[in-house]
């Protein structure tokens, strides 16, 4: 469930337990070590202790119990301004009486830097976002998009080596939002930061991550790649939360190593991998995403299980097909299937035999 | 984009039916307009009424008083044919005569001599007594009045009617600055023991100053407790702020006569605490603190709410990416809070100025002699002296002062940026 923790990473969160009001954990037992320019992020749903765990590493927030490490040293007791850490909020926190240079000279001002080469260094970090034109606007004179922009060249004007984003994308549309996240990437790479980012959006959680870590409940559920959170979670909640998932509830009829049979709610047998059963006899739901069903026989691996089901609905999506079909007695099991030539079309109230290869099936706790 | 395109194709743009868009625009709003007109006419019909009516007859007491030249046309004909200077000879006495003897008939010798009684005191009896005994006179009559008055050849009396014979006049503007015209006409100042308009004015406007300063310096903690702490104990916070509004003036100047007073709950308490020793017992009220003191007290809820207002606007993130960006608390509150602050402080302090500038109830109860500002003298003009017309001068100046600090204000600050709540 938790990583393991090296005193080795660039951040490291040790033991760290939060709490507001002396009676309920925000944060339970966080353990976590980012190494130097890894771009990891915090993905879970809302009120999980994300921005709170931001928060205590920005220094907002003061760990009720364990430590955070900064480059090795203990920063529990360091006041937030000599952190040295970049922080993109959500609301982009632009201060509205002063124009977009005078924004980014600010921290350049309290470090006491000179003249010339504040104005050098403002610039630069304005071209790299692309803003150079905009220096003297005040923030409420730009569109929302290129008020994120100037938030990222603020945080990252004084060359901090940890960057921290609280949702920056959040209130920007779809198409921006994707423009920025791949711009927000780039500079990750081009500069070599370290970024701890925040997001609700998994989409965007997988798309810009090293490593993401799961948030649920004020734990960390799963700390992987973004390809193997998605192929292979470790438990329901990372299933579930982490694109679409049909789920089978049924009982572990049969448990060897690597591989499971799991008996359904209507009695069918499917075949199934067991990520957290502990033992024969036990409750699971098993996991399969939508796009990994099939239902042409030619398709399935020799030996796999295939199971019965009804079309209830089929619904044209362009590049591909979205069926919902009745699979042992649940009516919202979903199987996606490209839009390719020949693709056999399927028609509501067919009954067709469906399978999957059975390390696609996850047969996890059930929650 | 799409003004330029249509212009240059069609010239003029123009409605489907070929009405000018312009007109076709106006007429549809007309309406509206019309409308809007009615909702505000029972206000606006209520402030002329109540407000700029009376203030505007007021204002023009100040330079307008016909006490003296309505009753007097044959005297006013005799100035008007004798500039000033001129010796004062039988013709100018046989006007007077003919003027108190109408006076004496209409019984208004009384209200004459009370417009000449302002510029010189103590000349009120002088023309009741002389209209009394005017219809019996013999000529000449210059003799007659010296007679019964050596006063009557005063030139300072004879100057002031001669002032007094137009109804338009800036006199009440000289006194209201201690000045005044001597016998040639000139304008000279009073005598040192008689100057007290400018001193009273300068008074009221430092102390209205240090009781804005000081209501701001206490307000702006007080507003962002109350910005920052919780909602419940924000509420109870802000009842303890309002109280001096919901506790009648009679509870309250009590309260502050038990607390303040040289045997009062703060001397001893000070005297308990060694501060200071039971002879140097302090003074609180009745003078020039006391003032400050209460006035500070009831005006600090004007500054509160407008600060508190602007201040629930700012979110906290604002401080916390200054801090995150390398500052320390105090350069990130100096920098980034207290500016974003300022259009409460601006807008609190505007009004509670400009209510101090007007204060009254408040110095005339616990201000003794020395906390008295101007608005008790122009009071004092309203109601005891009845010179209106020198407290509407006097009020016209308050009103000018404001006014030019308003002024201030906007070319400072911009009255666009002020937010009342
Ligand atoms: N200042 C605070 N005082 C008391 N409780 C707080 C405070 N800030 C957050 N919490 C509580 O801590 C929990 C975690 O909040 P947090 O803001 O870390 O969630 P989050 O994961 O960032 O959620 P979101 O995605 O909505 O931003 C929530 O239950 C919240 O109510
Ligand atoms: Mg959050």
């Amino acid at each position: 469930m938790t990583a393991t923790t090296t005193d080795e990473g660039f951040v490291v969160f040790d033991h760290v337990q939060k709490s507001y009001d002396g009676e309920t954990l925000v944060v339970k037992d966080l353990n976590l070590s980012i190494a130097k320019g890894e771009f990891l992020t915090m993905l879970g749903p809302s009120g999980s202790g994300k921005t709170t765990c931001l928060m205590m590493l920005a220094g907002f927030e003061t760990a009720t119990n364990g430590r955070i490490l900064l480059d090795g040293t203990n920063i529990n007791e360091l006041p937030p301004h000599k952190r040295g850490i970049g922080m993109v909020f959500q609301n982009y926190a632009l201060f509205p009486h002063m124009t977009v240079a005078e924004n980014l000279s600010f921290p350049l001002e309290v470090r006491g830097m000179g003249k010339s080469e504040r104005e050098a260094k403002v610039m630069r970090a304005l071209d790299m976002v692309q803003m150079g034109k905009f220096a003297h606007r005040r923030p409420a004179q730009m569109s929302g998009g290129q008020q994120q922009r100037v938030a990222l060249a603020r945080a990252l004007v004084f060359d901090p080596a940890l960057v921290l984003m609280d949702e920056p994308l959040g209130a920007l549309d779809k198409q921006l939002r994707e423009h920025m996240q791949f711009e927000i990437k780039h500079l990750h790479d081009s500069l070599g930061l370290t970024v701890v980012y925040v997001t609700h959006d998994q989409g965007e959680a997988l798309t810009m991550s090293d490593r993401v870590a799961v948030f649920n409940d004020g734990r960390i559920q799963q700390l992987a790649p973004p390809d193997e959170l998605y192929e292979r979670p470790k438990n329901s909640f990372v299933a579930q939360f982490i694109g679409e998932n049909n789920k089978l509830p049924g009982i572990v009829e049969e448990l060897d190593g690597e591989k499971c049979l799991v008996r359904l709610a209507t009695g069918e047998i499917i075949d199934a991998t067991p990520v957290n059963i502990r033992h024969k006899g036990q409750e699971t739901l098993v996991s399969i995403r939508p796009e990994r069903v099939e239902f042409k026989p030619e398709m399935m691996p020799p030996g796999a299980h295939m199971i019965d089901a009804e079309v209830l609905e089929v619904i044209y999506m362009g590049d591909i097909f979205r069926t919902r079909m009745k699979v042992a007695g649940s009516t919202d099991f979903v199987m996606k299937s490209r839009n390719t030539i020949g693709q056999t079309k399927l028609h509501p109230g067919q009954h067709v035999k469906i399978g999957w290869h059975p390390a696609d099936a996850r047969a996890l706790d059930p929650m | 984009m799409t003004d330029a395109t249509t212009d240059l194709a069609t010239g003029p743009i123009t409605t489907n039916d070929g009405r000018p868009l312009k007109e076709a625009l106006a007429a549809s709003l007309a309406v509206r307009r019309r409308r809007a007109f009615l909702l505000v006419a029972p206000l606006f019909l209520f402030i002329l009424i109540s407000f700029i009516i009376p203030i505007g007859q007021m204002l023009g007491k100040s330079i307008y008083n016909d006490g003296f030249s309505s009753h007097a046309p044959a005297l006013a004909a005799w100035f008007d044919a004798h500039p000033a200077g001129s010796a004062i000879d039988e013709s100018a006495y046989v006007a007077l005569r003919d003027d108190l003897v109408a006076m004496k008939k209409d019984k208004t010798a009384g209200e004459a001599g009370t417009r000449i009684n302002y510029d010189i005191s103590g000349t009120r009896s002088l023309f009741t007594a002389a209209a009394r005994g005017a219809e019996k006179m013999q000529p000449p009559y210059m003799d007659a009045f010296l007679k019964l008055d050596k006063k009557w050849g005063d030139p300072n009396v004879w100057r002031a009617m001669r002032s007094a014979s137009s109804p338009f006049t800036m006199d009440f503007y000289l006194a209201a600055n201690d000045l005044k015209r001597n016998e040639d006409g000139k304008i000279v100042s009073v005598g040192e023991g008689q100057a007290v308009y400018k001193k009273l004015m300068l008074r009221t406007l430092v102390l209205s100053l240090e009781i804005t300063a000081i209501c701001l310096l206490i307000g702006f903690p007080i507003a962002h407790l109350l910005a920052t702490l919780p909602m419940r104990k924000a509420m109870l916070l802000m009842i303890f702020v309002l109280l001096p509004f919901w506790t009648s003036l009679l509870v309250r100047t009590t309260a502050w006569m038990v607390l303040l007073q040289q045997q009062g709950v703060l001397n001893d308490l000070m005297v308990w605490l060694g501060i200071i020793g039971d002879d140097g017992r302090v003074q609180m009220i009745y003078n020039q603190m006391g003032t400050i003191i209460a006035m500070t007290h009831i005006l600090l809820p004007f500054t509160i709410l407008p600060l508190y207002s602007v201040m629930k606007t700012i979110p906290p993130s604002y401080v916390r990416a200054a801090r995150s960006l390398g500052a320390t608390s105090w350069t990130a509150f100096r920098r980034v809070y207290v500016p974003q602050t300022l259009p409460g402080v601006g807008a609190g302090g505007l009004l509670v100025f400009i209510l101090a500038m007007g204060y009254y109830i408040t110095p005339a109860l616990v201000g003794g002699a020395d906390g008295q500002m101007i608005s008790n003298l122009i009071a004092f003009h309203m109601q005891k002296s009845l010179n209106w017309s020198l407290a509407a001068a006097l009020a016209a100046q308050l009103l000018a002062v404001v006014l030019i600090f308003f002024w201030i204000y906007d070319r400072l600050v911009g009255i666009d940026k002020m937010k009342l709540g």
